[in-house]
């Protein structure tokens, strides 16, 4: 169950969001395994690209396989918007991976 | 929390399973100072061989997994990530090649990627400087850099470097002006970063081998520059 390269071609789920959308990120607190940082939750954010589908991390921690794959979104947030009084320059960024599930459109 | 003395790479005690003691060029075996026992073979050491003994004996590995496993692990070096920048800085083909399809460049290139990770590779401009940190825990391009330093994995460098990196690049003798974008590229998926740091000036016609010597492990984490000719 290798995760597929982002070059691969094959894709069978057509991702929802595109590059440039803006989207917000959920705010929640599942008890189960996740890797979306609390810091992340409630904030909006503008998607980089597309990086493929990828094995389901959230369900492979508690003993399953982890698929159907799902798709993921490389996305970008401006430091000054996730931390309160950020001291350094106004074009840091900082970005991140997340799956399809954790977005909404903002 | 910086860390110069660091060269990375795995930390080769000379034991292997198989009896076989590995030796330097001066035929001096490699071996952990505390370890030095009258015995000539530490507590840790008749530990693992009595359990290796155990689990070959059991099946649950075959005899050679262990050493062979050692040997992989030993050629995960940061010369490895150096080799593939200062080609990336050489040759615009092999640049465009190692951005657009890094895992298959990595493998071309005669290095093993990570089994379960893929690799994508973050270029530094004059508008961008990379930084990668893996928050969640320490993930990090092992097969291209070798095993991750400490710092990298300390709590201090994981909140830190999200929420004020230039200071953190700036203990390790990074100053970047305001108007070029930090870049906090946090790993908390399968992939694995590995920034390639600007090329310093003064190096043209530098060949390959020479090149890789500026680039520096931490400076492919993204916390420094590429060292400058002539400090090396």
């Amino acid at each position: 169950m290798a995760p597929r390269s982002p070059s691969d071609p094959v894709v069978t789920v057509l991702p929802t969001f595109s590059a440039g959308d803006r989207v917000f990120v959920k705010d929640e607190t599942p008890p189960y395994h996740h890797r979306t940082p609390w810091y992340i939750k409630g904030r909006h954010g503008v998607v980089v690209e597309f990086i493929g589908t990828w094995v389901n991390s959230e369900t492979r921690a508690h003993g399953s396989d982890g698929l159907p794959e799902l798709p993921m979104y490389r996305v970008k947030f401006d430091q000054a918007d996730l931390w309160t009084g950020y001291k350094e320059s106004p074009t840091d960024k900082l970005w991140i991976d997340l799956y399809e599930h954790w977005l909404i459109p903002a | 929390m910086s860390d110069n003395k660091d060269k990375g790479g795995f930390y080769d005690t000379g034991w292997r399973p198989s009896g076989e003691v590995h030796r330097d060029e001066e035929g001096r075996p490699h071996d952990h100072p505390g370890l030095q026992e009258d015995t000539g073979m530490g507590v840790r050491v008749s530990r693992a061989l009595a359990m290796h003994e155990l689990l070959v004996e059991k099946g649950v590995i075959d005899e050679n997994e262990v050493d062979d496993a050692i040997e992989a692990w030993s050629k995960r070096v940061p010369s490895n990530g150096a080799t593939l920048v200062a080609k990336a800085w050489s040759d615009p083909e092999f640049r465009t090649r190692l951005l657009e399809h890094p895992k298959e460049t990595v493998i071309e290139s005669g290095f093993v990627p990570e089994h379960n990770a893929d690799i994508i590779v973050l270029e530094n401009t004059s508008e961008v400087q990379h930084m990668v940190v893996c928050t969640l825990c320490s993930c990090y391009p092992t097969a291209l850099l070798g095993p991750p330093p400490d710092w990298y994995k300390s709590f201090s460098y994981r909140s830190r470097a999200v929420t004020e990196p230039r200071a953190v690049m700036s203990e390790f003798g990074l100053e970047l002006e305001d108007e070029t974008e930090v870049r906090v590229v946090d790993s908390n998926s399968e992939l694995r970063f590995l920034v390639i740091p600007r090329r310093p000036a003064g190096t043209e016609g530098w060949s390959v081998d020479q090149l890789a010597e500026l680039v520096n492990r931490n400076s492919m984490i993204g916390v420094t520059a590429a060292t400058e000719p002539g400090t090396e």
